[in-house]
C-alpha cells in the first residue's frame, strides 16, 4: 500500500499554516515531520488522517485493499491528548477501543506487557503518571490494527527506556508493511526515515 | 457500537459520571412546589403532570452539555469521527444519545411516579406521566445531541444549548402533557397525543443525530 499527498495546504481559522506539501511513503517507510512550534505540524497529521479538511491538494492511499480504502479508514491517529478516560481502568479504555475500531490485533494484556504496564490494568486511568499514560495510549496503537499510524509528539513524557521501547515498536510495525508518520521534535530512532521540514519558506 | 454504550453508562455511574445530578435536580424542583403552590390538594394534583413534565424536560437539559464536551476534551471525540467510514458516524451519536438516556434520563423516570404522589396525583394519572415521560423524553435527548455537537467546541456552552434547544422541545412537552391529561380528565382523548409523541421521538431519533454527526465533522478542529 501506498499513502500519497500532493500539494497538500492546510488552514487554520482561515489562515494558510502550510502549503505544497507532498509525499509519498511505500509500504515499510517512515516520514519524520520535524520543524518549530507554530509550523503546522499537528495541523498538517490532522489533514492527513481527515479530522481536518484540506485547504488544497489531496492525500488518499493506494492499493489498501477491501479493509482500507481512504485514508481515515486506514490511520491510527495519536493525537497530543490521550483519548483516554480516567474514570475507567486501563483496560476497560483499551477493551473499548479494540472492540469499537474493529480490525482487532493484539490482545489488550499483550498491548499492555509490550508497553510495559503489564499488571497495571485494573488501575483507573487517572491514576497512571503522565509518562504511563502516554504508554497506555501507545497500548492502543497496538490492540487494533492499522496499516499507517499518525503520531503527533508520540514520546512527550516518555523515558529513555520507554522511547527505546517505542522505538522497537514502530520499526516492528515498518517491518510488517506498515508506514508511520510521525511528527517530532526529539529523534525517533528510526534510521532510514525520510524527513520533511516544515516551516522553512515562512 | 455495544463496547460504546457500555463505556458510556460505565462513565455516567462512575464517579464524576453525574448521572445523579438529574435526579437531585427533578427531586428538588417537584418537592419545592408544593411549597410554593400552597396546601391546595386540587390545584396540585391539578397541575401535577405538567409539573412533572416541565421538571423532567429541564433536568434533561442539565447534563446535555457534556455528551459531546467531555470526549473531545480527552481526545477520544477524534477518533470517534475517525471510525466514521467503518461506523456512520450518526450511529455512534445515536448510540451515545441512548446510553446518555439510559444512564442520565431514565432514573427521572423511575423517579417520577414516586414523585408524583408528592402531587397528589391519582394512581392512573401517575402512570400515565411515567409512560409519556418513558416515551418522550428520548426525543428531548436526540434534539439535545444536535444541540449539543453544534456548542462542542465552547466552553461553557451548557447555556446555549439550553437555549437551542429549548424551543424545539416544545411540541414533545405540550403533546406529553397533553396526553398525561387525557389519561385522567374525561373529554380529553390520550390515544391520539400519545401517538403523535411517539411519532415526535422517531422522528427525532433520525433527525437529531444526523444533525449532530453533521455538526460534529465540521466542528473538529
Amino acid at each position: 500500500m501506498r499513502l500519497i499527498a500532493e500539494n497538500l495546504g492546510g488552514e487554520r481559522g482561515g489562515e494558510t499554516v502550510f502549503s505544497g506539501i507532498g509525499f509519498a511513503l511505500e509500504k515499510g517507510e517512515a516520514l519524520v515531520v520535524t520543524g518549530p512550534n507554530g509550523a503546522g505540524k499537528s495541523t498538517l497529521l490532522r489533514v492527513i488522517a481527515g479530522l481536518l479538511p484540506a485547504a488544497e491538494g489531496s492525500v488518499r492511499v493506494e492499493a489498501g485493499g477491501e479493509a482500507f480504502p481512504t485514508v481515515t479508514s486506514a490511520s491510527h491517529y495519536l493525537g497530543h491528548i490521550n483519548a483516554m478516560k480516567t474514570a475507567l481502568s486501563v483496560t476497560e479504555n483499551l477493551g473499548f477501543w479494540r472492540a469499537f475500531q474493529g480490525e482487532p490485533a493484539q490482545g489488550v494484556e499483550e498491548a499492555l506487557e509490550t508497553v510495559g504496564l503489564g499488571g497495571l490494568g485494573h488501575l483507573p486511568f487517572g491514576y497512571l503518571s503522565t509518562g504511563q499514560r502516554r504508554r497506555a495510549s501507545i497500548a492502543k496503537l497496538l490492540v487494533s490494527h492499522r496499516p499507517v499510524w499518525l503520531l503527533d509528539e508520540p514520546t512527550a513524557g516518555l523515558d529513555k527506556a520507554s522511547e527505546e521501547r517505542f522505538a522497537g515498536l514502530m520499526r516492528g510495525h515498518l517491518e510488517d508493511g506498515g508506514i508511520v508518520v510521525a511528527a517530532t521534535h526529539l529523534p525517533l530512532g528510526l534510521e532510514g526515515a525520510k524527513t520533511l521540514r516544515m516551516g522553512m519558506a515562512g | 457500537m455495544l463496547a460504546l454504550f457500555l463505556r458510556d453508562i460505565r462513565l455516567s455511574i462512575r464517579a464524576g459520571g453525574g448521572a445523579l445530578v438529574g435526579v437531585i435536580f427533578f427531586l428538588a424542583v417537584i418537592a419545592t412546589i408544593p411549597f410554593g403552590v400552597g396546601p391546595d390538594l386540587n390545584l396540585l394534583s391539578r397541575i401535577g403532570p405538567a409539573i412533572l413534565w416541565i421538571a423532567a424536560l429541564l433536568a434533561c437539559l442539565l447534563g446535555l452539555d457534556r455528551l459531546f464536551q467531555a470526549d473531545r476534551e480527552d481526545g477520544s471525540l477524534d477518533l470517534l469521527v475517525l471510525n466514521s467510514d467503518r461506523q456512520m458516524l450518526a450511529l455512534t451519536v445515536l448510540t451515545k444519545c441512548l446510553a446518555h438516556w439510559t444512564g442520565s434520563v431514565l432514573p427521572l423516570v423511575i423517579a417520577a411516579p414516586l414523585l408524583g404522589l408528592f402531587m397528589n396525583m391519582e394512581p392512573l394519572g401517575i402512570g400515565a406521566t411515567a409512560l409519556t415521560l418513558l416515551i418522550g423524553t428520548p426525543a428531548i435527548t436526540f434534539i439535545g445531541a444536535a444541540g449539543a455537537a453544534v456548542a462542542v467546541a465552547l466552553p461553557r456552552g451548557g447555556l446555549l444549548i439550553s437555549v437551542l434547544v429549548l424551543p424545539l422541545t416544545i411540541p414533545v412537552l405540550i403533546f406529553g402533557v397533553s396526553a398525561s391529561y387525557g389519561a385522567v380528565a374525561d373529554p380529553a382523548p390520550f390515544l391520539p397525543p400519545f401517538l403523535i409523541l411517539a411519532a415526535l421521538t422517531l422522528f427525532l431519533a433520525v433527525i437529531g443525530p444526523l444533525a449532530a454527526a453533521l455538526a460534529l465533522r465540521h466542528g473538529t478542529d
